[in-house]
Formats: C-alpha cells, structure tokens, sequence
C-alpha cells in the first residue's frame, strides 16, 4: 500500500470546519475539469491512490483515468461506498425499502430480476453483493486496490453487532473484485477486534488518527495501543484535525505512532498538496 | 445494566439502536417496528428481542428505558403507555403533533418521576453549546436579536410520495427542520411571547409547507428571526446556523464554527477584543462510539446518566419540548390568521388517538368549506 492517499472530500463540499469554505470549493468543483486539474497534479507529482466515493461525478473521472492510461501509469482508484447522502435522500422520499427497490433495480434486467428475488426472500447478503455491484459498475476497466465500506455503514453494522456483513463483504470484495476489503471506522478498536474474532486478517482500516484526540473513540491510548500490536493495515485520516492542528506537527506525531502505514488527505492547493505529501514521506 | 426498548426502527431508530447496544450501561435491547422486512433482517443478523407490537415488548421485558422513533402521530399513545409502565422515555422530535398531546405526556411523566427527553440533538453540538456558553457569562451583554436559519434538500422534487408529504402524519417542514431551530433559539433566549408575519411557504409539496418564515417577540424586549426552508438543494445537507446579538458583541455559528465577536477587551482567559473563534474539534468531547456525528451518542449518554441516577434535571425534557411545540402551533395560527396567543394549553380529555381523530376532522371540515 501506497504511504500516501489522495482523498476526495474537497471535491463535493466536505468542509469539517466550515460550511463556507466546502461551498466554494462545491462551486470551484462543479466544472468536472477542475477536478480533473488536481488529479492532474496528484499523479503527476506521485501520488498514485485516490480514495473516492461513489457519487455520480466519479464516472468521469475513471473515464479521464482510462483515456491517459499513459500518464496515469500504476494509478489506483479505490472507491468507498456507498455515497450516503444519495441514500440518505432517498430513504426521505421513498422510504427504506422503496429506496432498496430503486436501487437493487439498477438498470440491468438481469439485477432486477436477481434483485427482485432476493428482496422477496429477505436475502440480504445478497441484496449486499448487488448493491456493491451496482455502485462499482462505474469503476470497471479502472485499477482498483481496495474497495472500501464507508464509516456511516461500518459503524452501523458495528453498533448494531451485524458482523457477518464485514466478513461477507470481505470475501465478495476478493472473490469478485480481486480486491482488498477495506473499511473506514470512527471506532477503529472495537472494529479490529470484532474482525479479528471473524478472522478477517489483515485488513485495510481507516481511522480518524490526530494528535487532538478528536473523533477517536476510545482515545488515543487504547489507538496507540491497537495500532502497535494489532495485525492491520492502518490508514490515518483528519490527522490536522479539519485544520485544528499545523500540518507539519500533525504528520510529525502520525509518524511518532508505531504502526500507521498510511495517511489519507484532500486538498485543493497544488502547493499543499505537494507539501503534505513531503511531509507525509519525511515522517512516515 | 438497563435494559432498552426502540419502538421505530426508520433511519433514527436504527441509529439509536446502533448506539445503545454498543453503550457500555446496557444491556438488553429489544425493538419494535411495523415493518416485518426491516424486522427480519434485524432478527436475522443480530441479538435483539423483535416485535411487531409494543405492549407485548413493554409486557414482556423488564425496560428500564425506552426510545420511540415511529412518525409523530404514534408518539403520544405509545409514551403514555411506557410512562404507565414507569419505563424513562426518549421521544423522537417533535414530541407530539399537538401541544395538548405533548402536554398530557409532560405531565404524566412528572407525576410519575420519570426521566424524559426528546432528541433535539442541537443541543449537544459543541458549537451551539459554546454560543450558549458564552450568552450565559454575559460576553456579548445584553442580547437584544436572535437570527435561526435551517437550509437544506429534503423535498426537492414535487410528487414525493412519503408520510413527510401528509399534514397529518407530521409531514412538513415545521414538524423537523423548523422544530430544530426554534428548540436552538429557545435554547439560547428562551421562548417568544409572540409570533408575528409567518409565511409557511408550500414549494413542492402540495399539501405541506417546505419554508417557514417569521418575527419572534420575546417578553424580555428581544426580537427574533426564523428562516428555514427545506427545499434547498444549493446545500448538500441540513445547514443549521444561529446568530445572537447583544450590545457588547454577537455569536454566529453553525454546527462547525462559533465565532464570537467583542466590541471591547473582556479581561477574560482566551477571550479577546474582536474576533475569537472557536471549532468543533475543539468543543467536541470524546464518546464512546461515534456512529453519525458525537451529538448522536452524546445525547444518548446524557439520557443513560440521567436515567441510572434518576436524574430529572434534563436539558431536552417534555416539558422543554412543550415550548417548542407551542412556537409550532403559533406559527401556524399566525400563518392562517388565527388569533396566536401563547397561552394555547387548553385542557383536553381526548385519548391520543382521538384528539389526532378530530385534528384530522376539523382539517377535512376546513378543506371541505374552502373548496366550496
């Protein structure tokens, strides 16, 4: 795994500390070109994964990746999903099973049919598998490292005590999708032991990790903990804390930690791109 | 250990649910729901005790605490039951759809001794809770305006075809986002004795407002604006911001930023002259799982420490919640033209279900003489 990882907040207005800032940077990025300047940059300095959620502007991008394999050379896509908010919104005006209709539907015969079956026999692993297909159909042709299930839905299913759902994800996410399972968390100690009890090894965790304790359930001892010992591939995310923190500190203590093997980070600015992934490689 | 019940298992419920079983003080958790395919999968992949009718679950298991998360026409008969079976409750927002409702739960819980609250989960932003903060020591003196404002892209579509379509059901914006932001500013100023100007603006929705606009008259000289609309899609969520202003300074935050400005020095620690801001990284404490935001678990843990202490001190109580069930029901009189007093707490003896019956009555009767 890459040490560096290019993340997509910025690109559809997610600003955790201002609500101002994430509409402009929605205005900036509303041109797709835009998005495709940065990503760009991002590759052409070295940074060769890119996290991204499966909202509908990605199609483009994945085709932008397919047109300049070239130059996008080694370059991983590595979708998270799903695209909560596109769920979320629906569930509002379709309700919960009318929003699993819309979707499991897709537009392929062949899934309506499949899809159909299963929600009339309450088959929700396989109601699962068809929603993965459905949002990674975008991504075919791109190279994809490891699929990722999005917080909102790993911490569900981890509250809720649905554990089968992880080692089912896991196993289709190979088998189907030569892939990495991957699962980002706000509760990455509890997660880690729930997969280690369900024998899924090794697997990609991305977690809030920062110096200010912020969103780490648990705290940052039992993350320090975990981290050392633990047999996972952990990726650190909001280690500036949405800012609250000077970068070069907080890349310096995510490198004091023994154990993290990769830090996740968006921006917009070629410059703090460019410095973040220095200081991400100085210290990790 | 306490042992939890959830009646509703919507995006909500499944959410408290979520939390409360990875809450290290309970035990049990037992759920309710109308639908029997949300039903199943639950019964299929987890532990808890499922049922299609909540006395049976009340009966059946020894609840020390309840959750009830249904649509808000089924609030009233369901608490009323718990509170009988001296179960502490948690209600969804807004309590009830009338304020005689709300009123008979308010009081049943208080004769009963039992901790109530209501999840207006503002309250526990770190922001939000800093504007409070800092209103209370005095900072911005004397406050004398109060701005709330909600934006966000529920209904942006015509033809939705759920119960937030249906006046009857709870649907519109004034029953959910316009709930929030009144309970916000209560929070921060405290009631308005008068509503005045309301427009409850119809967008999309043919049947229920999607925008609420109106002045607020508070007994203490000060005035307040509320603006919200639900059928605003240049924001990507819900967007809840509130601005107080006083004679030594003003607040303005949202739910990531509090800034606070002071016309003079306040000799205080971490105070200055002029701009101070202050994040929600933070004014955030740590929780212990952290599922759609540490205001969701926050609010739960609060209510878990009330209850295990019997504590009946509660921020979010029924009783609080009446008031902004009351600004409701004044903003609608005032919005049809109707006289708006703010002492609306006419006595009813009608059941629940019954009062919801004639509510419904007295809208058809209305709709009946209108078209005519």
């Amino acid at each position: 795994m890459d040490k560096v990882i290019f993340g997509d907040n910025q690109f559809f207005g997610v600003n955790h500390l201002s609500e101002e800032r994430a509409r402009q940077h929605m205005k900036k990025f509303k041109d797709i070109r835009n998005i495709l300047n940065v990503l760009d940059y991002v590759n052409d300095i070295g940074i060769k994964t890119f996290m991204v959620t499966t909202y509908d502007k990605v199609e483009h991008i994945c085709e932008h990746v397919k047109r300049n394999t070239a130059r996008y050379k080694d370059f991983k896509i590595n979708p998270c999903l799903p695209y909560a908010h596109k769920y979320a919104n629906s569930v509002a005006a379709n309700g919960i099973l009318g929003t699993l209709k819309k979707y499991l539907g897709g537009n392929l015969l062949q899934s309506v049919s499949k899809g159909g079956v299963a929600l009339a026999k309450k088959d929700f692993t396989k109601m699962m598998e068809l929603l993965v297909d459905a949002e990674l159909a975008m991504f075919k042709g791109v190279n994809i490292e490891a699929v990722f299930l999005q917080n909102v839905v790993t911490d569900l299913l981890l509250g809720l005590g649905m554990y089968d759902f992880f080692l089912s994800f896991s196993d289709y996410v190979k088998e189907r999708y030569g892939a990495q399972p991957g699962f980002i968390t706000m509760n990455m100690p509890l997660l880690v032991d729930v997969l280690e009890e369900r024998n899924v090894e090794n697997p990609l965790i991305c977690s809030s990790i920062n110096k200010i304790n912020f969103r780490m359930s648990g705290g940052i001892d039992l993350y320090r903990t975990y981290l050392a010992g633990k047999n996972i591939q952990a990726i650190a995310m909001q280690v500036l804390a949405a800012g609250a923190i000077n970068p070069e500190e907080a890349v310096e203590f995510i490198g004091s930690l023994n154990g993290v093997d990769a830090v996740l980070f968006g921006s917009s600015s070629p410059k703090h791109i460019l410095d973040t992934k220095n200081l991400i490689e100085k210290y990790l | 250990m306490l042992n939890a019940g959830i009646i509703g298992i919507g995006k909500m419920g499944l959410s408290h649910c979520a939390l409360l079983n990875a809450h290290p003080d309970i035990g049990n958790v037992a759920i309710c729901d109308a639908s029997r395919f949300q039903l199943a999968g639950l019964k299929k992949y987890t532990d808890f005790s499922c049922y299609t009718d909540y006395k049976k679950m009340i009966q059946e298991h020894e609840l020390n605490l309840l959750f009830v998360a249904t649509p808000s026409k089924f609030h009233c008969d369901m608490v009323l039951y718990a509170l009988e079976n001296n179960i502490h409750v948690f209600c969804e927002k807004p309590l009830s759809l009338s304020v005689q409702e709300s009123k008979r739960m308010a009081d049943l819980a208080n004769e009963k001794g039992l901790v109530t609250q209501v999840g207006f989960h503002n309250r526990f932003i770190g922001t939000f809770q800093a504007v409070k903060r800092f209103i209370d020591q005095n900072l911005i003196g004397e406050v004398y305006h109060i701005n709330g404002e909600a934006y966000g892209p529920v209904v942006i579509e015509e033809g939705a075809g759920t119960w937030r379509a249906v006046p009857e059901e709870g649907g519109g914006c004034l029953f959910d986002y316009v709930a929030h932001v009144i309970n916000l500013m209560q929070y921060m100023v405290g009631s308005p004795e008068k509503v005045s100007g309301t427009i409850l603006k119809k967008i999309y929705s043919k049947h229920v407002e999607d925008a609420a606009y109106s002045s607020f008259f508070y007994k203490n000289g000060i005035t307040g604006q509320l603006s919200v609309n639900w059928s605003e899609e240049t924001y990507r969520k819900m967007s809840t911001k509130v601005e107080v202003l006083g004679k030594k300074g003003k607040i303005v935050s949202d739910a990531q930023e509090c800034q606070l400005y002071l016309k003079e020095d306040p000799q205080k620690e971490g105070f200055e002259k002029g701009w101070n801001s202050f994040w929600i990284t933070d004014q955030t404490e740590p929780v212990w799982f952290n599922l759609r935001g540490e205001e969701y678990s926050a609010q739960i843990d609060y209510f878990i420490q009330k209850v295990k202490n019997n504590d009946l001190d509660n921020v979010n109580s029924f009783e609080s919640s009446l008031e902004t069930d009351k600004v409701i029901q004044i903003l609608r009189a005032d919005a049809e033209g109707r006289p708006c007093e703010t002492d609306i707490m006419g006595e009813s003896r009608e059941s629940c279900s019954e009062s919801a019956l004639s509510n419904s009555f007295w809208m058809f009767l209305k709709k009946l003489i209108r078209s005519h």
